[in-house]
């Protein structure tokens, strides 16, 4: 232990300067674009991607990161471990999946099931991450339970949330209903799906969660 | 009464009852009644932490042909003015619907007003 004690440098200096490293969460409910966006942020900072995509809901049933990912701002920049959680919902019915996408029995059953597997991953992953982008559809209504209660989970942890107001490349988006539905959080239009706006999102993906926060554990 | 006759049961569940159960009574509770087919109108709504653990137990109990999860709404929970937090009180959860997603679902949600529907064909078993 050093004469100021264990870590008092580094996180005097994380005070001072800001949080060299985070890991950070994407979350949302099902097919909101959330590997989308994993994909793209990858894409445009490692050349690599997190997953495949799909107009199915809960095609990612299991969470999947990439360690280190380096994102810049211009004028700092910040090393991320990026999560990409399965969607969160509170139902998950097989017979959708057969009816709406055409799915075999068996096959929506087993997607179902990893489904239910996957919500309760992304919840326990909650415990283990320092912020959180929460992808919205700002073609849907923002006020669905789902987003209320990510929201005030990470409100009652104390956990830095940005809000992707995703797919506004779709005609009838809204970003503005979003900002306007969560005032007291960054809300950043983008699409995931063509890159519009997405300096905009990694500005201020750097400066928000570079702040250092002390954090709730539960 | 027939089963003919059953309906839709609606119960409103007081603010003093929730009080009286701890966390883990609370969401056992609440998904026993809903899996039982009732419609429950919470005076007293849970915290965010409360649902995040009624969604994880809401998935453990997912059967393919007989229960897929249950539909909740309400409102999130009252800020507290500057003299409450003064006093340490905390935030207060709202009034609160859950049901059986089978046969609950939400039409429409603003910071008004929350519209359902009971699912044609579900009404009496």
């Amino acid at each position: 232990m050093g004469l100021f004690g264990k870590g008092s440098l580094s996180a005097i200096l994380q005070r001072i300067f800001g949080k060299k490293h985070a890991k950070i969460g994407i979350y949302g409910p099902p097919n909101v674009g959330k590997t989308t966006l994993a994909n793209r942020i990858l894409r445009d900072w490692t050349g690599d991607i997190m997953g495949s995509v799909s107009e199915i809901p809960h095609e990612t049933r299991r969470a999947k990161w990439k360690k280190d990912v380096r994102v810049d701002n211009g004028n700092s920049s910040l090393y991320m471990d990026i999560v990409d959680t399965p969607g969160i919902a509170t139902k998950v019915d097989f017979k959708e999946f057969m009816n709406t996408y055409g799915l075999s029995k068996d096959e929506a059953k087993r997607r179902a099931k990893e489904a239910t597997e996957g919500v309760i991953e992304s919840i326990k992953w909650l415990e283990d991450i320092d912020g959180v982008l929460l992808v919205m559809d700002s073609t849907q209504d923002p006020f669905t339970q789902v987003n209320v209660t990510i929201l005030g989970n990470l409100e009652a942890r104390e956990l830095p949330v940005l809000i992707a107001a995703n797919k506004i490349d779709v005609e009838d988006s809204s970003p503005a209903t979003l900002k306007s539905a969560f005032p007291q959080h960054p809300v950043v239009p983008i699409s995931a799906l063509t890159g519009y706006n997405s300096d905009n999102l990694y500005s201020t993906m750097v400066s928000h969660f570079r702040k250092k926060r002390r954090r709730k554990r539960r | 009464m027939s089963k003919k006759d059953k309906g839709i049961s609606f119960n409103l569940v007081s603010r003093q009852k929730l009080g009286e159960l701890s966390h883990d009574e609370k969401l056992k509770f609440i998904l026993k009644e809903v899996k039982k087919g009732n419609i429950l109108v919470l005076e007293y709504g849970l915290t965010p932490i409360e649902q995040a653990n009624l969604i994880e137990n809401t998935m453990k109990e997912i059967e393919h042909d007989t229960f897929i999860g249950v539909e909740m709404e309400g409102y999130g929970q009252d800020t507290p003015t500057f003299i409450q937090k003064i006093l340490g009180m905390t935030k207060k959860p709202r009034l609160t619907l859950i049901g059986p997603a089978n046969l609950l679902k939400t039409v429409h949600k603003d910071r008004n007003m929350i519209q359902t529907k009971i699912i044609p064909g579900r009404g009496v078993k």
